[in-house]
């Protein structure tokens, strides 16, 4: 066990040092220069070459890249071009409020999706399941986009239910999180439900089901002990290996609630060319894909014995 | 099914048009500000702040989102084949070396690979294809380079061997034609995924920054409907689920009728 993380861990490195390439050569080599974008087309040289040399950029690419890759091993990102503060700080407060937006309506959503998948599945064939079907499928060709500006027009801006948009800091932001929650577990329902329905649809076909049938068992039972009881482990592999993104925020949501997240923060950094915000982002973003994916191997080794780590 | 083809090549027939100079412009006006729908061609979902007919414009839209799905299949799905192919064949080196590219590229969140993307090669249809295809190869190469790995010791692919065909010639003539069905339901998946992407993108200042895009249209659209003017946001909408949808119900299709099994 312990071996097997350790040797992940280290497979892991190439990845990352990839990554932290691949990302060092977009920004700082083939991106817009951030001190044009900063000072403008008519700024003189001589502050050009100042902001260049106050932000580290005009070593020579090397030094800069051995600069980015102690930055990573120290976990310390330095400081934003634009605001100045330490990107720590930014980024965790930024994280937390990603959280608060993503993480409620994730862990609702899921169990939800859940039931509802076993349900339609259970009946599946029937009137239920085929209308579920074509309503996924249809409600998923209809752009995210669409269901935030209806219901962000209807609930919030019609009937008032909601804040239009904006964030408070602390339980103040209850109110503004309200229309974000239930907009991400509606736009999670469609997919969501269809991978579940396959997955369950999978178990159901399998001998085991037969055998509980024969043996006598309810309906319930095969479904409640059985099937699920084996489904956990695909569904736990997708919710574990979901979570960075829960991190990263929504994108959308943020952008049209004005919620001042880590979506927000790259979005703001990449109109104004902060580098190492973008930086920042994308490689812990990447770090935490790697370790969630190595963390839901280990639990689905942890749920079937049959999986050996080697 | 049928119905589904025919609006697929409904918008194949607009995106052509749209590049033979067929189709009305988008750019001009046609009336006064905002006017209302009437039963008139241009001004059948009324015009924009600017005084042009929102028909058109969602016209161009679609010709746009057409241009961009097909180009970033057109790029990622090669792309996917020939690595997959080659790594699954060759092994040894050339296999760690896709295999590290892959696992560095889905490492990165998409968004994140995305709009870096896009931040280095400038906003635009071209980069934003890049960035699109950049994320999608990587599901056509994990795909691929398993079947060959399937396919590789079969009698057939030996047989080949033992005749002494080039490596090219049995990756080309033996193999390809055995995995092509999954870079066919592959690439229904990722015009449908860029699709979608492209409209999101270009709503959240990351695409297409000029001409006509359904994501503009949406954000334009959003404004409206604060002073209660639904025709615009109704007509994108209704040519963008016509559209998705549509793909959609034949990506099912092919996939059911190809390979079932992927999913």
């Amino acid at each position: 066990m312990l071996f097997y993380v350790v040797r992940r861990l280290l497979l892991a490195v190439p990845t990352v040092f990839g990554v932290a390439l691949l990302t060092f050569l977009l920004f700082n080599e083939f991106g817009p220069d951030p001190v044009r974008t900063a000072l403008g087309q008519h700024a003189s040289p001589a502050a050009i070459a100042n902001l260049r040399h106050q932000w580290g950029l005009d070593e020579s690419l090397l030094e800069q890249f051995g600069g980015f890759l102690r930055q990573i091993t120290s976990f310390d990102y330095g400081r934003s071009f634009v605001t100045g503060e330490d990107l720590g700080t930014q980024l965790r407060s930024g994280a937390l409020v990603s959280l608060s937006v993503t993480a409620p309506p994730f862990i609702v959503g899921t169990a939800l999706n859940i039931a509802i998948a076993l349900f339609i599945t259970r009946h599946r064939d029937g009137v239920v399941d085929r209308a579920a079907r074509v309503l996924f499928v249809a409600g998923m060709s209809v752009s995210a986009l669409v269901y935030v500006l209806i219901l962000q027009y209807g609930l919030a801006y019609k009937l008032g239910w909601f804040p239009i948009s904006g964030y408070a800091s602390g339980l103040s932001a209850l109110p503004y999180l309200g229309l974000p929650w239930l907009l991400l577990v509606l736009i999670a329902m469609g997919p969501d439900i269809r991978l579940y329905r396959t997955i369950f649809l999978d178990e159901a076909q399998a001998d085991y089901v037969r055998t509980a049938r024969s043996k006598g068992a309810t309906e319930s039972a095969v479904w409640g002990r059985h099937v699920l009881a084996n489904a956990w482990m695909p569904i736990i592999t997708n919710t574990v290996t979901n979570i960075p993104f829960l991190i990263l925020g929504s994108f959308l949501m943020e952008r049209f609630f004005s919620i001042p997240g880590i979506g927000s923060l790259t979005i703001d950094a990449l109109g104004r060319g902060d580098l190492p915000v973008l930086k920042a982002v994308t490689i812990l973003g990447a770090l935490a894909l790697v370790l969630f994916n190595l963390l839901s191997d280990l639990l689905y080794a942890s749920v079937d014995p049959r999986v050996q780590l080697r | 099914m049928r119905l589904c083809l025919v609006v697929l090549a409904l918008f194949a027939l607009i995106a052509v048009g749209g590049y033979g100079h067929l189709l009305p412009s988008g750019e001009i006006a046609v009336g006064g500000s905002q006017e209302s729908p009437r039963w008139h061609a241009p001004t059948l979902l009324g015009t924009d702040i600017l005084g042009r007919s929102v028909l058109y414009r969602i016209l161009s839209g679609a010709q746009t989102a057409v241009t961009i799905g097909f180009a970033t299949m057109a790029l990622a799905i090669p792309f996917g084949t020939v690595l997959g192919l080659v790594a699954g064949w060759f092994g040894g080196w050339i296999d760690a070396l896709v295999t590290w590219l892959y696992s560095v590229v889905v490492s990165i969140p998409d968004i994140l690979l995305i709009t870096a993307i896009s931040y280095a090669l400038g906003r635009g249809m071209v980069s934003m294809c890049v960035a699109l295809a950049a994320t999608s190869w990587v599901g056509v190469m994990r795909l691929v380079r398993g079947e060959v790995l399937r396919h590789k010791s079969r009698d057939y692919v030996v047989a080949a061997q033992a005749y002494g065909a080039s490596d090219a010639r049995i990756l080309l003539r033996q193999i390809l034609p055995n995995v092509m069905h999954v870079a066919i339901v592959v690439s229904s998946l990722v015009l449908v995924g860029a699709i979608k992407g492209e409209v999101i993108l270009t709503y959240l200042g990351l695409g297409v920054q000029d001409g006509a895009s359904w994501g503009l249209l949406i954000a334009g659209a959003s404004q409206d409907l604060a002073n209660d003017i639904w025709a615009p946001l109704l007509g994108t909408v209704t040519a963008m689920f016509l559209l998705i949808y549509s793909l959609s119900v034949v990506a099912d299709a092919l996939r059911d009728a190809l390979d079932p099994k992927l999913r």
